[in-house]
């Protein structure tokens, strides 16, 4: 089963020629359980954490995935990697189908692609040495026997990450939030992957060290050509990082653009308030800056509404939003959106 | 009352605070001090373990084991605070003249009690009102922060409602005694960004027309931008500059002030590569001999083991830089 699984997935490296993309997310669609309501717990209820998400990253791009909190980006991101059960659509990864991974075929895959998490502080363990941090992906695909054998490694990841070598001898409370997630990030790359789905992987830092590991991820994907899922809720850091950017609204993706695009001409209006909201550190510009507003609360994700999901705060919205749920169209070269009005 | 328009509604003087751990003595805040006048906004910014939120614990009241005040004064309308015959004042002024506004509106609600309980509890232990005084004024606040059917929110429990709305009742909250200072540490850290530039917008408009000063705590720059008046700029339990909020963000002087700006990502402007500044914050427990900031800055001289302090640089301006002063007599 694993050998079968591996040999899928060298088969279709070979296949993935130039120009088509490593990862091909198609109507994707994550539905939680969330238990039962109404008398005797007859109702089930569900959670529509994600739906009709389609996306495509090419080798060596960075998609900057942005929402609010509960838009669904996590768990997109964690649906590619199979950690979480796919409801609807497809996930291709260098042209293969993984949506339904099996267990075997998860491990397989994590060759391939990993997660660099968001607190650094909560996804080290604190009893384990940097160097049996490092050195566990090398173990559990068995290209060690044990951490010994893998030292001369970890140390080259160590090294390329810009910790110092005597850091892996060391347990990770030794080490601040920004080293710390230098140590998630050589874990990450320890395998040698094509594709890796960073969440949030700078919102804890400060921002002088924010920089630091910006500058060292861009650097990575530079010398090694990954591909990046970069989920951020801050938008002038994604601005610096992505390609692409794709803002999510509960659970939708309402616009997907090159970078620029995004930001010098935002299409859907949640984009507009999105962008408009976030505060731009120097006062006399911050001051002339005028806050688009989309006033009302965020659709309910056990119930969401048919039809666009941002109708209850849209300033444009009409009858056709209401009934039939738009889909992302291409507005400019490079720029899609999903809404009937704009 | 007695506040002329010339003392400062409170002043910081030479703050120390140490917290006395197992791994030695955390010195958070090494001589801090600042002035906050009567309808101003003071931004302070600085990053984690900076000594910000420290600072402002300590106006509070809210140091405790294994934390020590050892040193300076804070004065509220020319008082000690810290003084201990001055007891009765201090009850009176925290909670009442000086009120706080935290983090994480869902810790710092009880969650068992609903909002209207929670925010008559205030009105009635510092204002002494009647259950239908307190109600009808509670009502009245959340109304000022913009939350509609207040009558209906009051029987609400804090999970009930969203972390916007939760902020909206701790500003409430802050509000019922009219206070003179509120102090925010970091309010909208927790929040969305829609939702932050909604909070703010409800801050600066409060301010406005309740003429209160404010300390607003925060490591976003950009909200400093939004809402401040002057910002004070720490690092490692100091301030090393402190200034008018546009002048101190048009033309920095302090190294670090001046590597903060560069580093925060903006949205208007585009470049290749961010600006980080290389190495990290020292540990508290053994500080850097003189300047904190040297062993990270690129103009440290051998100047920068001397201790230094705020020293002024013209139009309200103050840097402990020695770098910047030599240049600026020059």
């Amino acid at each position: 089963m694993i050998g079968q699984a591996k040999e899928a997935i060298s088969r279709a490296e070979n296949e993935a020629a130039a120009g088509s993309p490593l990862v091909c997310v198609k109507d994707l669609g994550v539905i939680f359980d969330a238990g039962r309501a109404g008398f005797w717990g007859r109702k089930r209820l569900h959670v529509h954490a994600v739906e009709k998400v389609s996306f495509d990253i090419h080798p060596g791009e960075t998609l900057g995935l942005v929402g609010e909190s509960g838009s669904g980006k996590s768990t997109t991101g964690r649906a590619i990697l199979g950690r979480v059960p796919v409801s609807a659509g497809t996930i291709h990864f260098q042209g293969k189908e993984i949506t339904h991974a099996g267990k075997e075929m998860v491990r397989a895959l994590s060759r391939h692609m990993q997660l660099v998490f968001q607190d650094p502080y909560a996804s080290l363990n604190p009893r384990m040495k940097i160097v049996d941090i490092v050195a566990e992906p090398l173990l559990v695909h068995g290209l060690v026997k044990n951490s010994k054998e893998a030292a001369g490694e970890v140390a080259q990841l160590l090294e390329l990450v810009g910790l110092p070598p005597d850091a892996g001898a060391r347990y990770p409370h030794a080490f601040s939030g920004g080293q710390r997630q230098r140590v998630g990030i050589a874990r990450a790359l320890a395998l040698k992957p094509q594709f890796i789905v960073a969440d949030e992987p700078v919102s804890a830092l400060d921002v002088s060290i924010r920089a630091q590991v910006v500058n060292l991820m861009q650097d990575l994907q530079a010398r090694f050509g990954l591909a990046y899922l970069f989920i951020a809720h801050d938008l002038a850091v994604v601005r610096h990082i992505s390609h692409r950017i794709a803002i999510m609204y509960a659970g939708n993706i309402v616009e997907l653009a090159d970078r620029h695009l995004i930001y010098d001409s935002p299409v859907h209006p949640y984009t507009k308030a999105l962008l408009s909201a976030v505060p731009v550190p120097d006062p006399p510009v911050q001051r002339a800056r005028q806050r688009i507003t989309c006033p009302g609360e965020a659709p309910n994700p056990m119930d969401p509404p048919a039809g666009c999901r941002f109708q209850s705060r849209c300033p444009h919205v009409t009858q056709t939003c209401r009934d039939t749920a738009p889909v992302l169209t291409p507005r400019r070269p490079g720029q899609t959106a999903a809404c009937w009005n704009c | 009352m007695n506040d002329s328009r010339n003392t400062p509604l409170l002043e910081v003087r030479n703050l120390v605070v140490n917290f006395y751990t197992r791994g030695g003595v955390v010195q958070a805040s090494r001589g801090v001090s600042f002035q906050v006048a009567h309808g101003q906004t003071l931004g302070i910014v600085g990053e984690s373990g900076s000594g910000k939120s420290v600072a402002v614990q300590a106006v509070m009241g809210l140091i405790f084991n294994p934390g020590r005040i050892e040193g300076g004064d804070i004065l509220f309308r020319g008082r000690s605070l810290l003084d201990p015959a001055g007891k009765k004042f201090v009850r009176k002024v925290r909670g009442k003249e000086i009120a706080m506004i935290f983090q994480d509106p869902m810790t710092s609600l009880n969650p068992v009690f609903t909002i209207g309980t929670q925010i008559t509890e205030v009105l009635r232990h510092h204002l002494g009102m009647t259950k239908d005084q307190a109600r009808k004024r509670a009502m009245d606040l959340l109304d000022l922060v913009d939350i509609n059917a207040p009558e209906k929110r009051l029987k609400q429990y804090p999970y009930e409602m969203s972390g916007g709305m939760r902020q909206r009742v701790m500003i409430a909250m802050a509000l019922a005694c009219e206070p003179k200072l509120i102090i925010a540490d970091e309010p909208t850290t927790a929040l969305d960004v829609t939702i932050q530039a909604q909070i703010l917008e409800l801050l600066a408009d409060l301010q406005h027309r309740l003429a209160v000063s404010v300390i607003l705590i925060t490591h976003d720059l950009g909200v400093v931008a939004q809402l401040c008046h002057r910002v004070a700029v720490m690092y490692a339990g100091r301030i090393v500059e402190v200034g008018d909020a546009d002048q101190v963000f048009a033309s920095p002087v302090h190294p670090y002030t001046k590597g903060l700006i560069r580093a925060t990502p903006r949205l208007d402007v585009v470049t290749e590569r961010m600006v980080s500044i290389d190495g990290v914050p020292p540990d508290l427990i053994s500080p850097p001999q003189g300047c904190a900031f040297s062993p990270r800055c690129d103009q440290a001289k051998n100047d920068c083991l001397r201790s230094q302090t705020l020293t002024p640089l013209g139009d309200d301006r103050h840097v402990s830089c020695w770098c910047a002063i030599k240049g600026d007599t020059r």
